[in-house]
C-alpha cells in the first residue's frame, strides 16, 4: 500500500519541480545577465551528467565498461561522425567490454 | 513567435528525428525499470502511474531500489527528488521559449527531460520549444510503451546494460556538449561542472552533484554574454574569469 504513497509524492514532486520554471518564467524575457548564466547552464550540466553517467554508481565512483563505450566515443567524435554512429559506438564497445570481462 | 497555424512546423519532425536513437534506449530502460517494479511488488497500474507522472529514469530506479531493498518511504521519496531537483534549473532554462497557455507551458515542462533539453538547446542560451516537444512526446512514448512491456513481463530484452545503453547517455551528452563549447567561458563552466560532480559523487547522495555542478554556470555572472554590449561592466574588461 504505501508503494502507492512513494508514487503520489514523488510524481507529485517531479512535476512541480518540472513545472515551475515554465508556469511562473515562461515566455518572459530574461535580463541580459541572466542569460549569460543560463547559456553556460548546458555545458556545466552536460559535464556533470556525463561525469556521473559514466563513473558513477550510486555514491561510489566506479570504472566499468561505460568508460571503454566513452573512450570509442571520443574517438568517433574527433573523426567527426554523426550523432547517432557515436551513440552506437559507445554503445557497442560498452557491450563488447561487458560481454569479455 | 505568435503565429497560430495549424501545420507541423519542420521543428517537431526535427526533434522526433533526433531523439530516436535514444528513444531506443529510453524503451529498453523502461523495460527494465517495469520489471524491477514489478519484483518490488508494485502493482502494473501504480507502475504506470509512476512512469507517467515522473518520467525520470533515474529517479524511477533510485525509488524502487531504495524502497524495495527496505528502505524507508522517506529515504526513498528523498533520493527520488534529489536526482530530480536538476528539472528546477533545466526547466526555467527553457522557459523563456515556451509560450501560450500555463497548462500547455506545465505540460511541456513535463517532457522536458535530459535529452529533450539538450537536443532542443540551440547554443547560448536558447532552445526550440518544437524541437522540445518532438523529442520529449518521443521519448516519452518510448518509456511508458517500455514501462508496460517491462511490468507485464516481457524479459525477453536482457538487460540493457548488456547491449551497452548504459553508454549510449553519455555519449549523447558528450557529442553535444563538444557542439556547445564554442568559447572559453563555456569551457571553463563545463570543466567546472564535471570537477564539482567528480568531487561530489562519493562525498554526497546521488543527485547533489548534478545540482551543486549547476551551480558553476554562475561563472556566468562574472562577465556578460557574449553578445552583450559592454556596459559600465569593468568585469567586461577583465581577461578571464
Amino acid at each position: 500500500m504505501t508503494e502507492w504513497l512513494l508514487v503520489a509524492i514523488v510524481g507529485l514532486g517531479t512535476v512541480a519541480l518540472k513545472g515551475v520554471g515554465p508556469l511562473v518564467l515562461g515566455g518572459r524575457r530574461v535580463p541580459d545577465r541572466l542569460t549569460g548564466v543560463v547559456s553556460l547552464l548546458a555545458p556545466t550540466l552536460l559535464a556533470a551528467l556525463i561525469v556521473t553517467n559514466t563513473f558513477a554508481t550510486g555514491t561510489a565512483l566506479v570504472i566499468d565498461a561505460r568508460v571503454a563505450g566513452m573512450a570509442a566515443a571520443v574517438v568517433a567524435i574527433v573523426l567527426r561522425a554523426p550523432i547517432l554512429v557515436v551513440i552506437v559506438v559507445a554503445a557497442v564497445a560498452a557491450a563488447v567490454t561487458r560481454a569479455l570481462t | 513567435m505568435k503565429e497560430k497555424r495549424r501545420t507541423l512546423p519542420a521543428g517537431y519532425a526535427e526533434g522526433v528525428r533526433r531523439a530516436a536513437p535514444l528513444a531506443v534506449a529510453v524503451f529498453a530502460f523502461g523495460v527494465a525499470f517495469g520489471l524491477l517494479a514489478r519484483a518490488a511488488g508494485f502493482s502494473v497500474f501504480v507502475t504506470l502511474v509512476f512512469s507517467a507522472t515522473t518520467f525520470a529514469g533515474s529517479a524511477q530506479f533510485a525509488a524502487v531500489s531504495v524502497w524495495s531493498s527496505g528502505g524507508s518511504l522517506v529515504a526513498a521519496v528523498v533520493a527520488a527528488l534529489l536526482l530530480n531537483a536538476r528539472y528546477a534549473p533545466i526547466g526555467a532554462s527553457v522557459a523563456p521559449w515556451l509560450t501560450g497557455p500555463w497548462w500547455r507551458r506545465l505540460l511541456i515542462g513535463q517532457i522536458t527531460v535530459d535529452e529533450s533539453w539538450v537536443i532542443s538547446n540551440e547554443g547560448g542560451g536558447r532552445f526550440d520549444p518544437r524541437k522540445l516537444a518532438g523529442a520529449g512526446l518521443l521519448l516519452y512514448a518510448a518509456w511508458l510503451v517500455g514501462t508496460a512491456i517491462g511490468v507485464a513481463g516481457g524479459g525477453f530484452l536482457g538487460k540493457p546494460e548488456d547491449l551497452g545503453l548504459d553508454a549510449a547517455f553519455p555519449a549523447l551528452f558528450l557529442a553535444l556538449l563538444v557542439g556547445q563549447v564554442h568559447d572559453r567561458r563555456a569551457l571553463v563552466a563545463a570543466l567546472l561542472g564535471g570537477a564539482i560532480a567528480l568531487v561530489l559523487v562519493p562525498l554526497t547522495p546521488a543527485g547533489v552533484p548534478i545540482i551543486a555542478a549547476s551551480l558553476g554556470c554562475l561563472i556566468g555572472l562574472r562577465r556578460p554574454a557574449p553578445p552583450a554590449t559592454p556596459e559600465d561592466d569593468p568585469a567586461a574588461e577583465d581577461g578571464l574569469p
